[in-house]
C-alpha cells in the first residue's frame, strides 16, 4: 500500500516536471543593473528578480507582460508563458534595461 | 533664475575640486556627505511640495518615487559616516544649496496645474542633471573613502535613472 503511494507519487513528480525541465533562471538586481542583462528562457521556465540594491526596482515588460516591483532585498517571479523576445525596463529607472529571449522545447 | 544659481553653487564647486588638486582644497570627505546629503534633503521637499500641489498622475508618482528612493539612499549615507565616524561638515556649498532650494519652493509654491506640473519636472531634469555632473567630476574623484565612493557611485546610477524618467514625464508634459 505504501509502496502504491509512494509509486504514484513519483510517477506525479516525473509528469509535473515531465513537460522538462522547468527552471528557475535568477537574475540578480546590482547597482542599478539587471545581472545578466541578457537571458535566454524555455517557455515554462520561471523568472526570479533578487534585488541586492538599497533601493525599490520595477522589471517592468514593454509589451505589457509583465510589471514587477522588487523591494530592497525583496525578489519577485513570473513565469514564462509563451515564446518570443521580452523587453524590460524599470519604470523607476530607465537607465536599467534587460531582454528575456523566450524559445520553445 | 533660482536653476542659474544652483548651477553656479556647483561650478564654484567644479572649480574648487579642480583647483584643488594644485592647493590640496578639493572637499574633504565630511564636506562631500554634507553636499550629497543635503542634495537628496533638496530632492525630498521638492517632491513633498509636488505630492501636495500637483493631480497629475505621473507627476505624484514621479515625485513618491524621488521621496523613497533619496530617503533610502540618505539612510545608507546616514548609516555610512555614522559607521567610518565622520560627521558630515555643513560647508559653502551646502549652504548655498539649501538656500536657492529654498528659493526655488517660494517660486513653485506661487503656481498651480499645469504651470507647476512643468515647473517642478523641469526643475528636476535641471536639478538632477546638475547634481549628476557635480557626483562625477568633482564628489566621486575627491572622495578618499572607498565605501563613501562606492555610494557616491552607486547614487550617481540611481539619479541618472531619475533624471531619464524626469525626462520621461516632461516630454508628456508637452
Amino acid at each position: 500500500m505504501r509502496a502504491t503511494a509512494l509509486a504514484l507519487g513519483t510517477a506525479a513528480l516525473v509528469l509535473a516536471s515531465g513537460a522538462g525541465h522547468a527552471e528557475v533562471i535568477r537574475i540578480k538586481i546590482a547597482n542599478v543593473a539587471y545581472q545578466p542583462a541578457q537571458v535566454t528562457a524555455h517557455v515554462g521556465d520561471t523568472i526570479e528578480w533578487v534585488n541586492a540594491d538599497v533601493v525599490a526596482h520595477t522589471a517592468t515588460a514593454r509589451n505589457g507582460a509583465f510589471d514587477l516591483v522588487m523591494a530592497p532585498n525583496g525578489k519577485n517571479s513570473i513565469v514564462l508563458k509563451t515564446a518570443g523576445a521580452i523587453d524590460y525596463y524599470c519604470k523607476y529607472h530607465p537607465n536599467m534595461t534587460g531582454q528575456i529571449s523566450v524559445v520553445r522545447d | 533664475m533660482t536653476l542659474v544659481k544652483i548651477a553656479a553653487a556647483f561650478a564654484a564647486l567644479l572649480l574648487a575640486g579642480g583647483v584643488a588638486q594644485a592647493q590640496g582644497a578639493k572637499p574633504n570627505d565630511a564636506q562631500i556627505a554634507h553636499i550629497a546629503y543635503t542634495a537628496g534633503k533638496i530632492d525630498i521637499e521638492a517632491a513633498q511640495q509636488a505630492v501636495q500641489k500637483s493631480k497629475n498622475k505621473d507627476v505624484v508618482e514621479f515625485a513618491n518615487d524621488m521621496i523613497r528612493d533619496h530617503t533610502a539612499i540618505n539612510d545608507k549615507a546616514l548609516a555610512l559616516v555614522k559607521k567610518l565616524n565622520v560627521t558630515p561638515q555643513d560647508n559653502d556649498t551646502s549652504k548655498a544649496l539649501a538656500k536657492q532650494a529654498a528659493e526655488k519652493r517660494a517660486e513653485l509654491a506661487k503656481l498651480n496645474g499645469p504651470a507647476f506640473d512643468k515647473a517642478y519636472i523641469d526643475n528636476e531634469v535641471a536639478y538632477h542633471k546638475t547634481v549628476n555632473n557635480a557626483l562625477q567630476n568633482t564628489l566621486i574623484p575627491s572622495a578618499t573613502n572607498p565605501g563613501l565612493r562606492d555610494l557616491l557611485t552607486t547614487g550617481l546610477k540611481i539619479f541618472q535613472g531619475h533624471q531619464q524618467h524626469a525626462e520621461h514625464v516632461a516630454a508628456s508634459l508637452r
